[in-house]
């Protein structure tokens, strides 16, 4: 590059400087169907085997519950997945590409993968529509925040999640200020601004009145298909009213997979899960 | 929907920024049209002290930034400041020239008095006015940028943080207070004479930098104000109010607060320039930790997350700290931590807390 064209490039100011545009991991491949692989996973807390040799696979546009008893491993396979945990062994891939062992926390929410959290944490401080714009999918770059503006498309997008997650009337009001299951909904409205091929969702309906947990179950199984959705829930009557297929976790690792009547009937898991109700 | 939110939702602002322009015209007019035995005469002492406080408040308005927006309690912030204040310090001790009690056209009277042969290598340039405003920026920035890099790539937040920042404020007054270190060491910089070939005695001078100053920090409001309404502030937010689940929406946390960091430190750096030709003086006790922490206390007074708080708070408590030390000179301290204390418990959102509960209640 002569030293007019070096001068040039940084006078273009439509376009951000080379140096600074990240490197680009690849688009979510999807070939095979298969949306997320887990394969051989472990990981110990000071000696307690949190997850032990797990392996799960989650298809494209599945919805996936995941039960277990407390300290199965539920919430350990979450943070594994999202990038907040590492784990001692094994292999976590999304799509074909991308190798969530070498990503971190955003790389991961940016690559497409959700979380809701089971308690809910939404900005409080922040409107309802605040919460969504900062959810939406963007460029997060310092600079290109600083000159952010909505744009119709945009506004469509926040005022579609809105009307689904049943938030419409709300929408300039504080997240503080909304009702527990309220805040359950605004922070799956604000998984689905980032418009993630993956939503990972932690007990959504803890806390709800039966109302807000049918609106629940038929909010998740709308969104699956399109995208896949993984439940860790409690809860039977919700898990039995919108299951396909569910995972059985115990002890770190899988114990039993398949249609909610099979699992339901296979004697490890009334041992040590549905028999205790 | 940026400008709705810069503008409309920011009656406070209006109200202060409108104050300020007020401030700006009446007071040259009364210093220099109205007779000195007038009754509405605004002595050049008052001018200077109120250009002083102004440059106070720019710098409350860049700690409230951070503080109040993104949750980053600073008690090193003063640091930031003397650091603009030094830049511009050594620039009005080179226009000295050979005015100095030895006389020496190129080196400042206390190199002389250390038997210095040369200028060291750092004073070049600050011959120069326009080397001197690029250093008033660049050294507090990047400062601020390295340490900010350092700190919040390794994700160092609350309390750890404030204490490295006072640590940082206090190793520097600590190497300031050196002579070897080539600024004057515990006497700091002082007798300056003039700036841009003008008097700082003159009246007329003095009112330049005053107007300078309720410019600064009416620009430096809306530069802030700006970023708090943009996108950028609401991600500040949610940053402050839940770090980790911003990470998990994508946000790159510690580039974010890096940013407003850094910009926040020059804005402190602005507010030091134009604060030293008006006292006329900058020594290593502006980097005392007492001075960042009496900061914090201003923007707590005036109320974190406003701005224009942070800016009332600054002058409210500076006033009230100049009528104080002169009536009860014993007493003062005590009467800063008692109001900290009654304003952390009882008043969060501080004096512009309640006059916005007085508002909405009306």
């Amino acid at each position: 590059m002569t030293w007019a064209d070096a001068l040039n490039s940084f006078r273009q100011r439509d376009r951000v400087f080379e140096f600074l545009i990240p490197e680009q991991p690849p688009a979510l491949d999807l070939s095979h169907n298969i949306v997320l692989y887990m394969e051989g996973v472990s990981k110990s807390f000071d000696g307690f085997k949190a997850i032990n040799d797990l392996n799960l696979y989650i298809e494209a546009g599945e919805l996936r519950c995941i039960i277990g008893p407390n300290g199965a491993g539920k919430s350990t396979m979450m943070d594994i997945i999202t990038g907040r945990t590492r784990p001692d062994t094994g292999q976590v891939w999304f799509g074909q590409q991308l190798n969530l062992l070498e990503m971190d926390e955003p790389q991961i929410a940016e690559a497409g993968i959700g979380r809701k959290f089971q308690k809910p944490t939404v900005f409080e401080s922040l409107t309802v529509v605040q919460n969504l714009e900062l959810a939406m999918a963007q460029d997060r770059r310092v600079w290109p925040l600083l000159c952010a503006r909505l744009s119709g498309e945009q506004q469509d997008h926040i005022d579609e999640v809105l009307t689904i997650v049943n938030l419409g009337e709300l929408r300039h009001d504080p997240a503080g200020k909304l009702s527990h299951g309220q805040k359950q909904w605004l922070e799956i409205g604000m998984l689905l601004m980032q418009k993630p091929s993956l939503l990972l969702v932690d007990e959504p309906v803890a806390g709800m009145t039966h109302q807000e947990m049918e609106r629940t179950a038929e909010l998740l199984t709308s969104l699956a298909g399109e995208r896949s959705v993984v439940v860790v829930e409690h809860d039977m009557d919700f898990v039995r009213s919108i299951a396909r297929t569910v995972t059985v976790l115990h002890q770190g690792s899988v114990l039993s997979e398949g249609k909610m009547e099979q699992v339901q009937n296979d004697p490890a898991v009334i041992e040590v899960y549905l028999g205790e109700g | 929907m940026i400008s709705s939110r810069f503008i409309h939702d920011d009656k406070g602002g209006v109200w202060f920024l409108g104050i300020l322009l007020l401030i700006a015209i009446l007071v040259p007019i009364l210093n220099l049209l109205v007779p000195a035995d007038s009754a509405f005469h605004f002595s050049t002492y008052s001018v200077t002290l109120l250009g002083k406080y102004l440059t106070y408040a720019l710098l409350a308005i860049a700690a409230d930034l951070v503080w109040g927006y993104l949750g980053i309690l600073s008690l090193g912030h003063a640091a930031f400041f003397a650091l603009g204040g030094y830049a511009m310090g050594m620039y009005l001790m080179r226009q000295i020239g050979d005015r100095g009690v030895y006389g020496n056209p190129e080196l400042p009277d206390f190199m002389v008095f250390l038997n210095w042969q040369e200028l060291p290598w750092f004073w070049y340039g600050f011959d120069m006015f326009w080397f001197a405003l690029l250093m008033v920026i660049l050294v507090p920035g990047v400062l601020a940028y390295i340490f900010g890099y350092l700190a919040f790539r390794s994700r160092v937040s609350g309390v750890y943080l404030s204490i490295i920042t006072q640590a940082l404020t206090y190793a520097l007054m600590l190497a300031f207070f050196r002579n070897e270190m080539g600024f004057g060491g515990n006497n700091g910089l002082t007798d300056f004479k003039d700036i841009l070939g003008f008097s700082l005695r003159e009246d007329s001078t003095r009112i330049v930098l005053f107007v300078a100053s309720a410019l600064a920090l009416a620009l430096g409001y809306l530069a802030s104000r700006y970023i708090v309404s943009s996108r950028l502030g609401l991600a500040c937010v949610a940053i402050r109010d839940a770090e980790s689940r911003s990470r998990f929406i994508g946000y790159r946390v510690e580039n974010i607060k890096l940013w407003v960091f850094t910009f926040s430190a020059v804005l402190a750096g602005i507010a030091g320039a134009l604060y030293v030709p008006q006292v006329g003086i900058i020594n290593p006790g502006e980097f005392s930790p007492l001075n960042s922490i009496e900061l914090i206390v201003w923007v707590a007074i005036g109320g974190r997350a406003t701005l224009y708080g942070a800016a009332a708070g600054a002058l409210l408590v500076n006033y009230s700290k100049s009528y104080l030390t002169a009536a009860l000179p014993e007493v003062w301290l005590f009467a800063l931590g008692a109001l900290f204390i009654l304003v952390t418990m009882y008043l969060p959102k501080g004096i512009i807390g309640i006059m916005r509960r007085r508002g909405a209640g009306a």
